[in-house]
């Protein structure tokens, strides 16, 4: 078990510089991200994007911004936890919280700080009754172990690039592979979308376009689909897997089960101390919200701040807090 | 200034005719959202998460073709159709005058 001050979720702008408001009252941090990297949508959507609006830059890349703050928070050596989803959240006797996460690292804290902007990016699932029920019973929303889909039948669906690759991939693998795409084209990388032409021709796989899966069958596990196509006529396949490939989403994900007041996707916070409406727990930057809410970088660097003088009470509750100035006490590394 | 007038049509059914001015640079995701249709505009705008999808019933030749990115993300959605596009890649201008829009973008939760 790792044992912290603060459990920060979300490693992107805000979560980083929470540290660092952290760090300057001898606040220890660990960070936990469900992306594989530091830096959250800055670094996973727009790493080479200019952004204009951080005090003191004129403009500054978006990665680089993320490097800068991890040189700031170097001195108060933050833990990470990556490629982690935050699942649970319990309260222990001493009013101290165990984070539990996706591959069951836990994190024992004082105080939580949710900063994870958009939330977490999920599967986007097509409109299909039943899809629920043979999730992990034979519907994937990704590919993890490709040796479960050895000599089976699978049936992609999607027109995006991880539809086309994961086709190709599997057309090896399995012992029959189908890609339904609603569309007449592949407007995706050009060169895998040739590939999968070859591979339809070649009778290797079955490509199936201007269709949609319309319903799925099985008795306790996937062994049908139904497709319809452009007449809305419809037919079954058998299929020992489906797999959907539509993109991801980001949705709030588990943390909306943590009984915290949330209005439009977004966590309700106090102004006065970012904090949530179950004690100890704070929300910050983009995933906030609050009468007069702006989404920008510089006020989660605000709303972290004024965080950290509220959670100092949770991790030293026999100790006045009394505010200095970086210029005064220059910053203390630990 | 002028007033953009184009129609709406709600999840429910509903349309609506908005008149949206041209000179504040919204694009039809702002100005939906400023007119208080449920959208939820997760990405604030960078064609990234497609909760502004719409499909354009009417006067979608007019209006510009997409961009890359728009394309790229039209592409995943599986209910996407041939005059999808998404509302936060549309600006307000006189491109859009009379056009015919329905809603289809996931709701908040």
């Amino acid at each position: 078990m790792i044992t912290t001050d603060i459990c920060i979720v979300g490693a992107g702008p805000v979560g980083l510089f929470a540290v660092f408001e952290a760090g300057l009252l001898k606040m220890r941090c660990h960070l936990v991200d469900a992306l594989p990297q530091i830096g959250g949508q800055l670094s996973e959507i727009y790493p080479q994007k200019p952004i204009y609006d951080i005090p003191g830059y004129p403009t500054i890349n978006a990665q680089e911004l993320v490097d800068n703050l991890l040189k700031q928070i170097e001195p108060f050596n933050p833990g990470f936890t990556l490629g982690e989803r935050v699942e649970k959240l319990e309260r222990q006797e001493d009013k101290s919280f165990i984070v539990t996460t996706s591959e069951n690292t836990q994190i024992r804290c004082k105080a939580v700080v949710i900063a994870g902007g958009l939330g977490c990016f999920e599967p986007r699932k097509p409109a299909v009754e039943r899809l629920e029920e043979f999730e992990g019973k034979g519907v994937a929303y990704m590919v993890r172990n490709p040796e479960l889909f050895r000599d089976k039948e699978i049936v992609l669906a999607g027109g995006g690039d991880s539809a086309l690759d994961w086709t190709i991939f599997l057309s090896d693998v399995a012992k029959r592979v189908t890609l339904v795409h609603r569309g007449e084209t592949f407007r995706g990388a050009p060169d895998s979308a040739e590939k999968v032409a070859h591979l339809a021709e070649s009778g290797k796989i079955n490509l199936i376009l201007k269709s949609n899966i319309t319903k799925i069958n099985g008795n306790g596990h996937l062994n049908e689909v139904t497709i319809a196509g452009a007449d809305n006529a419809e037919y079954n396949i058998n299929a020992d897997y489906l797999i959907p490939l539509f993109g991801l989403s980001p949705k709030l994900g588990p943390i909306a089960d943590w009984s915290l007041n949330v209005e439009k996707s977004a966590i309700q916070v106090n102004t006065f101390d970012y904090s949530t409406n179950i004690e100890g727990i704070y929300a910050i930057g983009d995933i906030n919200t609050y009468p007069g809410k702006l989404k920008l970088i510089l006020c989660g660097f605000h709303e972290a701040a004024l965080m950290c003088q509220s959670a100092f009470k949770y991790v030293f509750p026999d100790q006045r807090l009394s505010f200095k100035y970086t210029t005064v006490n220059g910053v203390n590394a630990f | 200034m002028t007033l953009i007038r184009f129609n709406v049509e709600n999840r429910d059914g509903s349309v609506q005719e908005l008149e949206i001015p041209d000179d504040m640079s919204l694009s039809l995701m702002e100005a939906l959202k400023a007119s208080d249709y449920n959208i939820l505009a997760t990405c604030g705008g960078m064609a990234l998460c497609a909760t502004c999808h719409v499909q354009v019933k009417e006067g979608l030749s007019k209006i510009p073709e997409m961009g890359d990115d728009e394309i790229a993300m039209l592409d995943t959605l599986p209910d996407a159709h041939h005059d999808s596009r998404l509302a936060c890649q549309i600006r307000i201008n006189e491109l859009i005058e009379g056009a015919y829009f329905k809603i289809l973008g996931i709701e908040h939760e």
